[in-house]
């Protein structure tokens, strides 16, 4: 029988709100724990203020069970500025969640050991500057010292502010302050009708507009319960893969160019070069902006487009093998990347690190693999571990894993476009299907594995038919976290390495 | 004639030198690169150019650049140009000419330390540390060349006679650690990354961030030059000494612009050291030092 205090649902499933089970928040912790022993993993716990009480807030908790490919939720009535026991001292991944509460409803997590903004929203709780009474971890000691970074940079990327609390070159911790970007992206989701914010997912994070299109697009789906033709699945899938298999790419020329190892950066970018034009060729854009819409596609692939897009999909696949061979054996570059920055498999499981960072530290996340939907409910994304030197997959966590993680999954990505491709022909049922407006007072969940890692959108409907809440989590939310433990104990030189490694998303963490 | 030469010399090599750097690099990826005298042309532009100077700074940021150039220009002057030929000479030159350097460095880092600056601090700290390792190993091979030559003019010091195999082992292992060190003085990879834009791994770069304008042309240039010193005496090394005046003239750049060429296909196909393995690197020119010492040792039969 399962237990009462959660539901369990497929991704891009939606239920009744009303059908939430009820629980304390102490009870929440009891299905936390389950987390302690990787059952389940915490994938979101965010407020949904009520609809007829102003003061009380629903809060809603998602778990993922990866090896049962569930999904559990339950949630927690609470009232503003109420005090809860803090989860975090006993499970780390809920420390970004609580902070969150805090600072949007006012809801005090009692006992959590870093209670401070997460990003300052200005409909927060209460509403404040960003750099505004923030309390900086600080050290103290005779050789200490801090190295203070942005949040302007010295390159052309978002700000966001660092601060290294260092020994000599050697990085103690480092605290990672962001909130800089901070647009309001869940309140715009909530103006007008749902159906027609396309633009503003694919503006979540810029890189990884197709990941949040189709988080999005499956929401809106699954709120009105609308079926996608196979045929838009596919080439759902396509878009999602060419931008994953660009962005590894123009990581791995970004990583080689940080160690100043030049053929490196040289090559990958070229090949980064042909794959996003390859994302032109399919949509009109290199990054994939208006290639997905709720109900399908925007865009067909006719016979020409195929052949372009096999063409260099077959001619990249070789070429980045070739390279990366090359470079996963060079012993100056190994030197820069063996062993520095290291995430080991409990530290990943404890803060909840996703996607490739995640797969790089041992961990098995993979929504295309877990919770699959879609083209890859229909055609299993399958992967073909490569083999390193030792003969293992890399999952020693350190820059050298997440390079050669990144490698793996181009060489993956690319096949399975390939495969896609094959299907293309057989699906024959159009692009794109009419969408039924959200139903009511319905809560929906939708993940997706973007190239970042595990991307969620999730709504709750009005009575009206209007969106009562609507909650974003990138990828960068749980694993920004995680870069800040991977530099500990690491020269501070090495940090833009590391930084490089992950390459999170300021934007989509700052919503 | 020869000392008008090494003037000229001067304000045209160090530039084609980077110019030639970037070139390689550009090729060895797939480039074509900027001309090669740009790095010329930007030192003329930047001198046409206002500064901007930090409030909080000192007196010594604001003389640092005009007295790194002067001093790294000066010892320049000292050490041996075209056919060994000195513009400045006198016994004992050479000390002067390697303390010069160390004043400009000096002034260097104490500006960037001036500015206050946490990232300016870090790499002041690490080119303190690299020179460190980098100082003794001249003077040991200074004092070798004086030891098996009885010269005390830096000019004279490189006129390699003695034992059948001395002259060999002095000019290979010289030749080698001298060009160790014209990498880890001229801020090249491995050791450092003249092209980088991030602040934390920086070295040289990060000391001259808030230097801009003329300031930054002179320290700049004094840069370059420094790399230029390594590359004569690494020609002085192993150009033989009686060559005619008139090949000697193409020989000393020619052998520049070979160390520039071989200083960016080392570039191209190395990545840079981890910058807690520079000292190690660096150890390496102390060692290189010590085999022409021995070797001198050897074939003198002592040291007397």
């Amino acid at each position: 029988m399962p237990p009462m205090d959660r539901l369990l649902l497929k991704n891009r499933a939606a239920i009744p709100f009303d059908d939430l089970p009820k629980i304390s928040y102490q009870a929440l912790g009891d299905i936390a724990v389950g987390c302690l022993c990787a059952a389940l993993r915490p994938v979101a716990l965010f407020g949904v203020p009520e609809e007829r009480h102003a003061e009380s807030v629903r809060i809603v908790a998602l778990f993922a069970d990866d090896a049962q490919g569930t999904l559990a939720v339950t949630s927690v009535s609470a009232q503003r500025g109420a005090t809860v026991p803090s989860l975090t001292p006993s499970i780390p991944a809920f420390h970004l969640f609580e902070r969150q509460l805090w600072e949007e409803f006012g809801i005090v997590p009692e006992g959590h050991p870093w209670l401070k903004p997460v990003r300052y929203p200005h409909d927060g709780h209460p509403p404040r500057r960003i750099e505004e009474g923030y309390r900086y971890f600080a050290m103290k000691g005779e050789e200490s010292h801090e190295v203070a970074v942005g949040p302007v940079h010295a390159g052309v990327i978002e700000p966001g502010h660092f601060r290294f609390l260092c020994d000599g070159e050697r990085v103690n911790h480092l605290e990672i302050q962001l909130g800089y970007q901070h647009r309001g992206v869940e309140r715009l989701f909530r103006e007008g009708p749902l159906a027609a914010k396309s633009t503003l997912a694919e503006s979540v994070s810029g890189d990884a507009a197709v990941a949040h299109a189709t988080a999005y697009a499956g929401l809106v789906e699954a709120l009105g319960d609308t079926v996608i033709p196979r045929r838009a699945s596919v080439i759902r899938a396509i878009g999602l893969e060419l931008e994953r298999a660009g962005i590894h790419l123009g990581d791995l020329s970004a990583l080689c160019n940080d160690i100043g190892y030049l053929p490196g950066t040289q090559l990958f970018a070229v090949m980064r070069t042909d794959i996003i034009n390859t994302s032109l060729v399919l949509c009109g854009s290199r990054f994939g902006r208006g290639l997905l819409t709720p109900g399908g596609v925007n865009y067909d692939i006719d016979e020409k487009k195929k052949e372009r897009i096999i063409a260099t999909v077959r001619r990249i696949r070789d070429n980045a093998g070739l390279l990366a061979a090359s470079i996963f054996d060079n012993q100056s570059v190994l030197a820069r990347f063996e062993k520095t920055g290291s995430v080991d498999t409990a530290t990943a499981r404890a803060v909840g690190l996703v996607g490739p960072a995640g797969r790089a530290s041992g961990l098995t996340c993979d929504i295309r693999l877990t919770h699959p939907t879609d083209a890859y409910a229909d055609h299993p994304f399958m992967k073909t571990i490569l083999q390193n030197g030792e003969g293992k997959a890399a999952v020693s966590g350190d820059v050298y894993a997440r390079a050669f993680v990144r490698h793996q999954e181009i060489q993956d990505s690319l096949r399975y476009i390939l495969e896609l491709l094959e299907r293309l022909d057989a699906a024959r049922d159009g692009i794109i299907a009419p969408v039924a407006p959200p139903r009511p007072d319905m809560i929906a969940f939708s993940l997706t594995e973007g190239w970042r890692g595990e991307t969620l959108h999730a709504a709750v409907t009005g009575g009206d038919g209007g969106t009562r809440r609507y909650y974003i989590k990138d990828a960068s939310f749980h694993n920004w976290f995680g870069l800040a433990l991977a530099v500990r104990d690491n020269g501070v030189s090495d940090f833009p390495l590391c930084n490089k490694s992950f390459n999170l998303s300021y934007c989509g963490f700052d919503l | 004639m020869a000392r008008t030469l090494n003037i000229l010399l001067l304000l045209f090599l160090p530039f084609l030198m980077l110019g030639i750097i970037n070139r390689v690099k550009a090729l060895a990826g797939g480039r074509k690169g900027f001309p090669l005298l740009q790095p010329f042309f930007d030192t003329l532009k930047l001198l046409r150019k206002g500064a901007v100077v930090s409030t909080v700074t000192s007196w010594v940021f604001a003389v640092a650049p005009a007295l790194a150039l002067a001093a790294t220009f000066t010892a320049l002057l000292i050490a041996p140009g075209v056919g060994r030929t000195q513009v400045i000479a006198f016994d004992g030159d050479i000390v002067l000419c390697l303390y010069l350097l160390g004043l400009a460095k000096f002034f260097q880092l104490i500006s960037a330390l001036d500015t206050g600056s946490a990232f300016e601090g870090m790499g002041a700290s690490r080119e303190a540390l690299f020179s460190v390792i980098v100082e003794p190993s001249l003077f040991i091979f200074a004092g070798t060349l004086a030891l098996v030559s009885g010269h005390m003019s830096f000019g004279e010091l490189f006129s390699l006679s003695g034992g059948s195999a001395w002259p060999t082992v002095a000019a290979s292992a010289g030749a080698i650690m001298l060009f160790l060190i014209l990498l880890t003085e001229g801020c090249r990879i491995p050791i450092d990354d003249p092209n980088t834009h991030l602040e934390l791994t920086m070295i040289h770069e990060v000391m001259i961030l808030d230097n801009s304008g003329p300031d930054l042309a002179f320290l700049q240039y004094a840069a370059a030059l420094k790399m230029y010193l390594f590359a004569t005496l690494i020609a002085a090394l192993i150009l033989p000494a009686d060559i005619p005046a008139i090949h000697a003239a193409f020989a000393l750049p020619v052998v520049a612009l070979l160390c520039a060429v071989l200083a960016g296909l080392v570039e191209s196909l190395l990545a840079r050291f981890r910058i807690s393995h520079v000292p190690q690197f660096l150890f390496l020119t102390v060692a290189l030092s010590l085999i022409t010492l021995a070797a001198a040792i050897y074939f003198r039969g002592g040291v007397a």
